[in-house]
């Protein structure tokens, strides 16, 4: 091949990466999708403010409709803030996965030599970013609303943080698995809704333990656990699941 | 000089929607080599190309990359593959250089040459507005932008010449034909014929079957 | 070790084999539901506590241990098919998983009939009802992805993946419901009880058992065939096989 006269050298060769470049271009390829994302949302912030607003709304829509009752409130306050929680999620998910299954990006994420494992986990957690922080944040102020104890702000606040990473990454996999569904959103909640059960469970039982001023910290340990098995499984199923979807 | 092949199909199936689109298919693709796909719609030419990708699985049969089956290894894989879809992968949110930077810093390439790869594809004065603010032919221009930079020895791009000027063509073929010459090899499909000389490519003619 | 296996991984031979499987299932279906449903219903005694309403548990339990035994068997389908891409695994999750849905919604009814005698209301929140309840939406879920899909292989590689995660978040999701249930039970005594079970109660329960599991594999054997036939609908063993039916 050398007698080809304008051929660089090196320009084409079948190289092998040696390991120590590995984990800083796993830290460099995890910032890169997930600084992506964010810039993304941060332009077009409906993807941000609609699922917040749903929350909202959804919330506020309960006293109307059960009557104004402080007692009663503040009986049901956490599992109507979680439950609220859980279908605001649902309703983000879809900017997870779907614009970028429906421009190619997707492809190009799923054929790059990073690890697609570390690609999907920078997208969930950019997602949670966007969509789960925001509602921890929201959340006391609607809790007022609804005469939620005043003990049971603090679990209030933790089992959202520790709870609705827990729902984006359960989310992801069934985002996953529709993505290229046409009419995939209401198939979506059939397929995620029941594997929230347990977070909604212990994160409301957290929430009214803590109004009797008892300690909650084995509900928040299991969310905890939650939290650490999701991390660590989901973003495999995810990733065998785009791999079906982009199919 | 030994020939070496690069990419190699073996007994490759695909059936889709319960059609069998190809059978038993094998063939080698060697260093050097341009391979126009070609073939009616619907004869399973972006399926072809999709598996050769390993995006997606075929029923039957394997895809080896340097004697490694593909799916074995696929980070060492997508290191040398370059793979560019009928869907341009642009994002709207973002400027045509973000996009660029985007797409080469994903195939670990280097993105701070960002802005000189975008002249080259002559998109200079519009690094900084919004990829939605710009025509499908820029859109596809920017993915396409990547491969003046790439190192990968395989490309494979499904109908890279749509909504390219005539220009835009001559040019991309000159690259192709040197990437070849490189040692690489290009596996593309295309409805209008390629204006190189015959020597240079060959063909791969995919029937459409009714059953 | 597992070369006696692998002429089956052959969709024609392993159709052949589930037909002949067939009227064997349907024969002992028939025998041992007769025997097991007459012999619960006319020969075992009444419990002391509940009367005949109880006899329904002859009914609702295998009925409820099958649901969560078809969930597992098509999970453990589902992961030979992703891991080892069998693809006749994929076909019989495909079969298995109506089946399951059906098993799961009559151990419901039979559980909510139960339940009217027993607790004078047709639903309670009690534990083991709602996490059978929550089994319905995941195979409702399984079912409703593997139908969204236009191509069958897909399909099956989706439902296979969530019935996965489905089978990792079942005992989860069960647990967290039994223990939900313990930490509200207000004054209502809900548990089932499952009548302590004595040998004259026993026996009658295996051989109902015993038939259910013959007509669920009876009923997976027909869908599993059909499952094959439309996924190999191009192949020359079923186009020369479907034609020879059409003769007789």
């Amino acid at each position: 091949m050398n007698n080809i006269p304008n051929m660089k050298p090196t320009s084409i060769n079948i190289s092998s990466q040696s390991s120590t470049e590995h984990s800083q271009s796993y830290r460099e390829a995890f910032l890169l999708v997930f600084k992506r994302d964010l810039t993304i949302a941060f332009r077009h912030k409906d993807d941000i403010l609609n699922p917040l607003l749903f929350f909202i709304i959804v919330i506020t829509l309960f006293p109307l409709g059960i009557g104004p009752e402080s007692n009663t409130l503040a009986r049901i306050a956490p599992g109507i803030i979680w439950v609220a929680a859980l279908l605001s999620t649902l309703l983000s998910l879809d900017r997870l996965f779907k614009s970028d299954h429906a421009d190619g990006s997707l492809e190009q994420m799923l054929l790059s030599p990073h690890p697609l494992f570390l690609i999907v986990l920078a997208k969930i957690i950019a997602h949670w970013c966007l969509t789960g922080l925001p509602l921890i944040f929201v959340a006391p102020l609607l809790a007022i609303l609804l005469n939620l104890n005043e003990n049971s702000y603090l679990a209030l606040m933790l089992t959202l943080l520790i709870g609705t990473p827990v729902l984006s990454f359960l989310g992801a996999i069934g985002v996953a698995l529709t993505v290229g569904i046409k009419k995939g959103g209401v198939l979506l909640s059939l397929l995620v809704l029941p594997l929230y059960i347990p977070v909604l469970i212990f994160a409301t039982s957290a929430i009214d333990t803590a109004a009797m001023n008892l300690p909650y910290s084995g509900q928040l340990a299991i969310i905890a656990a939650l939290f650490i098995g999701s991390l660590t499984l989901s973003p495999f199923a995810v990733s065998a699941a785009l791999k079906v979807s982009t199919n | 000089m030994p020939i070496t092949s690069l990419l190699s199909a073996q007994q490759l199936t695909c059936i889709r929607e319960e059609r069998i689109l190809f059978e038993n298919l094998s063939f080698n693709i060697n260093a050097g080599d341009i391979i126009q796909i070609e073939g009616p719609n619907g004869a399973g030419k972006t399926s072809l190309l999709r598996i050769l990708a390993g995006l997606s699985q075929p029923y039957e049969g394997q895809v080896s990359f340097n004697q490694i089956p593909i799916n074995q290894d696929r980070e060492y894989f997508n290191r040398h593959l370059l793979y560019i879809g009928h869907l341009a992968g642009i994002k709207g949110e973002m400027s045509a250089q973000e996009n660029l930077r985007f797409n080469l810093a994903l195939n670990g390439l280097d993105a701070s040459q960002a802005e000189t790869t975008l002249g080259k594809v002559n998109l200079l004065g519009f690094e900084d507005a919004l990829a939605s603010h710009l025509s499908a032919g820029q859109h596809r221009r920017i993915a396409l932008a990547k491969l003046w930079q790439s190192q990968a020895p395989i490309w494979i791009l499904d109908e890279p010449f749509t909504a390219i000027d005539k220009l835009g063509v001559k040019k991309l073929e000159q690259l192709m034909i040197d990437h070849a010459k490189k040692g690489g090899c290009v596996i593309l499909t295309t409805h209008q014929d390629l204006a190189m000389p015959t020597e240079l490519y060959q063909k791969i003619i995919l029937e459409y079957r009714f059953y | 070790m597992w070369k006696w296996l692998h002429p089956y991984a052959n969709p024609e031979v392993s159709y052949h084999f589930t037909g002949k499987l067939i009227p064997w299932f349907s024969k002992l279906t028939f025998v041992l539901l007769t025997i097991g449903i007459i012999w619960a219903l006319l020969f075992v005694p009444a419990d002391y506590q509940q009367g005949n309403s109880f006899r329904i548990f002859y009914l609702h339990v295998p009925a409820a241990m099958l649901s969560m035994g078809i969930y597992v068997g098509m999970a453990i389908a589902a992961l030979s098919s992703l891991v080892w891409q069998i693809k006749l695994a994929d076909a019989s999750a495909a079969a298995m998983a109506p089946v399951g849905a059906v098993m799961t919604a009559i151990a419901l009814f039979t559980g909510a009939a139960w339940g009217r005698p027993t607790w004078g209301t047709w639903w309670i929140w009690d534990a083991r009802l709602t996490s059978e309840l929550i089994l319905l939406f995941l195979y409702l879920g399984v079912i409703a992805l593997h139908n969204a899909f236009e191509d069958k292989t897909l399909a099956g590689k989706a439902a296979g993946i969530l019935s996965l995660v489905g089978v990792v978040n079942i005992p989860i999701i069960k647990y967290s419901v039994e223990w939900w249930n313990t930490l509200h039970q207000g004054s209502t005594v809900s548990k089932l009880g499952a009548p302590s079970m004595s040998s004259e109660m026993y026996w009658p329960f295996l051989v109902c058992l015993l038939g259910f599991v013959c007509f669920i594999s009876w009923v997976i054997c027909i869908r599993f065939r059909n499952e094959v036939l439309a996924r190999n609908a191009m192949r020359p063993w079923v186009r020369d096989y479907v034609k020879n039916v059409e003769v007789r």
